[in-house]
């Protein structure tokens, strides 16, 4: 791939890529959450096409007009959801799309020859083809996944993120099935955050920042730490504004705090007036804390208290009359209803302040709603029009009006400024700086979880790091570095201590 | 087009088209149908009259269908509702008794199948084509598996052509005009669910699960007792209906209304509401209902066999969902 480039609308997603990798290696691409991987990966497989910029395969130039063709022309992917059929067997999942027949039928004794070959050569001769996939542990399905790139005749494969699924003695068996490929000549690209894999598995290593290669080189050679650098970059500071603020009193307490996988005995207190940040990476299990503080997963053990009150039943409308209010990380498919106006989204937890008896009157929901919106500089025609209308910003700003309207003591954000620009992140970071400190009415107090780092040190007062369901301590911002961050993160320092 | 017009005009088109289509059909039979008897005003009325049973049970169907849900039972539920009632006039009951206990038994069908949605969370289509087979064997048991024919009395005159109406002469032909008891009932009814819907809190929380159920759990909307209070008031419109479909047969059949719910649902989707939820228009429901009476009436009249009738009917649902899609697309654009 050479100087590739991709804008979506205003938004430079790819600035200039450039990367190789040879027939038996593997290369790991890495970099931060929204540093472009995945677009990257997108424009390899064919999903979508560079504005600029050429590929070249096998010395050829290589433009696959769809992941089909892609395919075709020897460039497999698997994508961290798998995708597989799980109701056909093994054998039938792995010659998807060109099961060997004669006149129509088919030829299911060459089909499971076949299918037997594929995973011998991955190591796993004995996995029985006529299972259906259904019931496989999410370790053996990628395993078919692979052995269907394998049975068309891949010559690149890649791997987005193989092992956030998988336990430690699955991704050594993985890193096994990924060194029998790199000894049979393939070219494999291998895209993972975790650094100590990276270290493991890989023979060289491009990272990606902001949309272009920033680094490149030789696993053996270049220390954690230097990647680390080179993922990091340099910060910009000025975006945040930050006024004094004085803790309070504990608000909010969460003890060994268990969900179903994850969080794993999570513990926890927020005190008045406080902004504490979670970071960690994507899967670390932090939307699933948030989720059972919130009362929408299960909680296995542990409590979780505000003021005096410990909740027990699973409903979220106890978390809102207790001054509880959650942010959703998924705009569009949790956080808003995208066909009703804004108005109706902005008080849609609390309809009360608007007539008696359970009637609206539309009048002085629409003041309501207007208020907030005009707060938060929400561009609109008028707020009887629909949410999904309106630009990412903008969705966003009426998700967070919501917590507002319904006058919340504790906010829980989840990725608030996740897919938007960045004049309506600096609204954003200003108005949690002033609920914080109080300019809206008593002091909040703020949750709030990220992947992007930089603002987290730019906004939180306390931060403490995810990662894989276990909940570090929260430490004062001053004591964090994006570096530091980054390395608990990535369980890198997990890593080395137990090692 | 700028934003705004495009927005306005997809909006009234959204509630329009059902109308539109409803006059353009009008006006072709108006004008096929010889000796102007077609939009005589006993004609008009008849065609209303004819489509209120399908009209009332489809104001249920339509907040079923705004939650995201569906109801296939409901033809097994008007018929059973018809035979209760039946079955209590001829034991001599009183009639008031007869049809609350026939909308009881509706609202007792609403509530089962609001439970089993919720309770055990299966799909609303597998759990009322269960159902749907149940609630017709109970009104064949009711029955003992055959029609009731109760001694005459008032609730066989709700359906009945128009008592109080007042004569008027339009363009030198006389008019007739005034409506069935029940249906000035279905009207007040439509008039208290579009304010229900409009202006009432549960009204927004229906609308609201069925656009985004995640959203409505997030906003601690108690999305378990919303949809089975749906389909319980549903189950209510379907017993309505139930009693309607009585006072138009003067009995009460266990096998009537066998597939009515496919026209009432036709009518809810007619109407411009979305299989998916969170829209639905009850004026268009309304609308569907009427125009799939008038299609049938037209074509009799001028003397189309049956069969033209339904490829015609079903052609407009396809059309109308295919608006419907168009309609979408374009605003997603």
């Amino acid at each position: 791939m050479h100087d590739i480039r991709k804008r979506f609308g205003a938004t430079v997603a790819l600035a200039g890529v450039s990367l190789q990798v040879k027939p038996g290696e593997v290369l790991a691409l890495v970099g931060q959450n929204g540093a472009g991987k995945s677009t990257l990966m997108k424009v390899l497989s064919g999903a979508i096409r560079p504005d600029e910029g050429r590929m070249t395969l096998d010395g050829a130039a290589y433009t696959p007009r769809g992941p089909l063709d892609a395919r075709r022309l020897g460039v497999a992917m698997i994508y961290q959801e798998l995708a597989l059929a799980p109701h056909l067997s093994v054998a039938e999942n792995i010659l998807l799309g060109m099961e060997k027949s004669a006149a129509g039928l088919l030829q299911w004794r060459e089909m499971r020859r076949t299918a037997r070959e594929a995973l011998a050569e991955l190591g796993h001769p004995d996995l029985d083809v006529e299972r259906t996939v259904e019931g496989l542990s999410p370790a053996t399905q990628q395993v078919v996944e692979i052995a269907r790139a394998l049975a068309v005749g891949c010559k690149v494969l890649v791997l987005d993120e193989p092992t956030s699924s998988l336990t430690r003695a699955d991704v050594e068996r993985l890193f096994a099935v990924i060194r029998t490929l790199r000894a049979r000549g393939l070219a494999i690209v291998y895209i993972s955050h975790f650094l100590e894999e990276v270290k493991a598995i890989a023979d060289r290593f491009v990272v990606l920042r902001d949309g272009a290669t920033v680094g490149s080189g030789d696993v053996a050679t270049t220390s954690t730490g230097q990647i680390v650098e080179l993922m990091v970059g340099k910060t910009v500071q000025d975006l945040y504004p930050r006024t004094a603020r004085k803790a309070g009193d504990a608000v909010l307490s969460i003890r060994d705090l268990s969900g179903r996988v994850k969080p794993q005995n999570a513990s926890l207190a927020l005190h008045r007036g406080e902004v504490l940040g979670i970071a960690g990476l994507i899967g670390a299990g932090r939307t699933e804390l948030l989720r059972a503080i919130f009362g929408l997963d299960v909680v296995r053990r542990g409590e979780v208290r505000v003021g005096h009150v410990q909740f027990s039943r699973r409903s979220p409308a106890q978390r809102w009359r207790r001054g509880l209010g959650m942010l959703s990380e998924d705009r569009k498919n949790e956080g808003l209803a995208l066909t009703m106006s804004i108005a109706d989204n902005l008080t849609l937890s609390d309809f009360s302040p608007f007539g008696h008896f359970g009637f609206i009157r539309p009048r002085s929901q629409q003041m309501a709603a207007n208020m907030w919106a005009d707060a938060l500089q929400l561009k609109r025609r008028s707020v009887t029009q629909t949410v999904g209308e309106l630009s990412g910003g903008n969705q966003q700003k009426v998700a967070i009006a919501r917590l507002l309207h319904h006058d919340v003591d504790v906010l829980l954000l989840d990725e608030p400024t996740r897919g938007i620009d960045v004049g309506s992140k600096a609204t954003i970071y200003r108005l949690i700086d002033e609920l914080a400190t109080g300019k809206h009415g008593k002091p909040r107090t703020v949750l709030m979880v990220s992947s992007y780092f930089p603002e987290l040190l730019g906004v939180c007062d306390r931060i403490a790091v995810m990662s894989r369901g276990i909940l570090g301590d929260a430490r004062p911002v001053s004591t964090w570095t994006e570096h530091a961050l980054m390395l608990e993160a990535t369980g890198t320092v997990a890593e080395s201590s137990a090692a | 087009m700028t934003p705004i017009q495009k927005s306005i005009v997809l909006k009234a088109l959204q509630i329009l088209g059902p109308l539109i289509g409803l006059l353009l059909v009008f006006a072709l039979f108006a004008v096929l149908v010889p000796d102007g008897r077609f939009y005589a005003g006993d004609n008009i009325e008849k065609m209303i009259r004819q489509s209120t049973i399908v009209a009332t049970a489809a104001l249920g169907m339509t907040l079923i269908i705004i939650l995201g849900g569906i109801d296939l039972s409901a033809g097994s539920v008007i018929a059973m509702c018809a035979v209760v009632v039946a079955v209590l006039l001829k034991a001599g009951y009183d009639e008031t008794l007869a049809a609350l206990a026939g909308i009881g038994c509706g609202i007792a069908a609403g509530i089962v199948n609001g439970s089993l949605i919720t309770g055990l969370r299966v799909a609303p289509f597998i759990v009322t084509l269960g159902s749907m087979m149940i609630f017709r064997g109970l009104a064949k048991g009711f029955s003992n598996e055959q029609a009731v024919n109760p001694p005459e009395n008032w609730l066989d005159k709700v359906m009945a052509p128009p008592t109080w109406a007042f004569d008027v002469v339009i363009g030198g032909r006389p008019y007739t005009l005034g409506l069935a008891w029940g249906t000035w009932l279905l009207v007040l009814l439509a008039g208290v669910i579009v304010v229900m819907l409009k202006y009432f809190r549960f009204g927004r929380h229906v609308i609201a699960i069925g656009s985004n159920e995640n959203t409505a759990r997030l906003c601690g909307i108690a999305v378990t007792r919303s949809k089975v209070l749906v389909y319980t008031l549903a189950g209510a419109f379907f017993g309505l209906a139930g009693v309607f479909q009585y006072s138009r047969n003067n009995q009460g059949s266990p096998t009537a209304a066998t597939g009515l719910e496919l026209d009432i649902i036709a009518a809810v989707v007619i109407g411009g509401a979305s299989l998916s939820g969170g829209r639905g228009s009850i004026v268009g429901t309304l609308v569907g209902a009427l125009l799939m009476n008038v299609i049938r009436s037209g074509c009799s009249m001028i003397g189309l066999p049956t069969y033209i009738q339904e490829i015609v009917t079903g052609g407009i649902i396809v059309a109308a969902v295919a608006l419907d899609r168009l309609r979408t697309s374009r605003q997603a654009a």
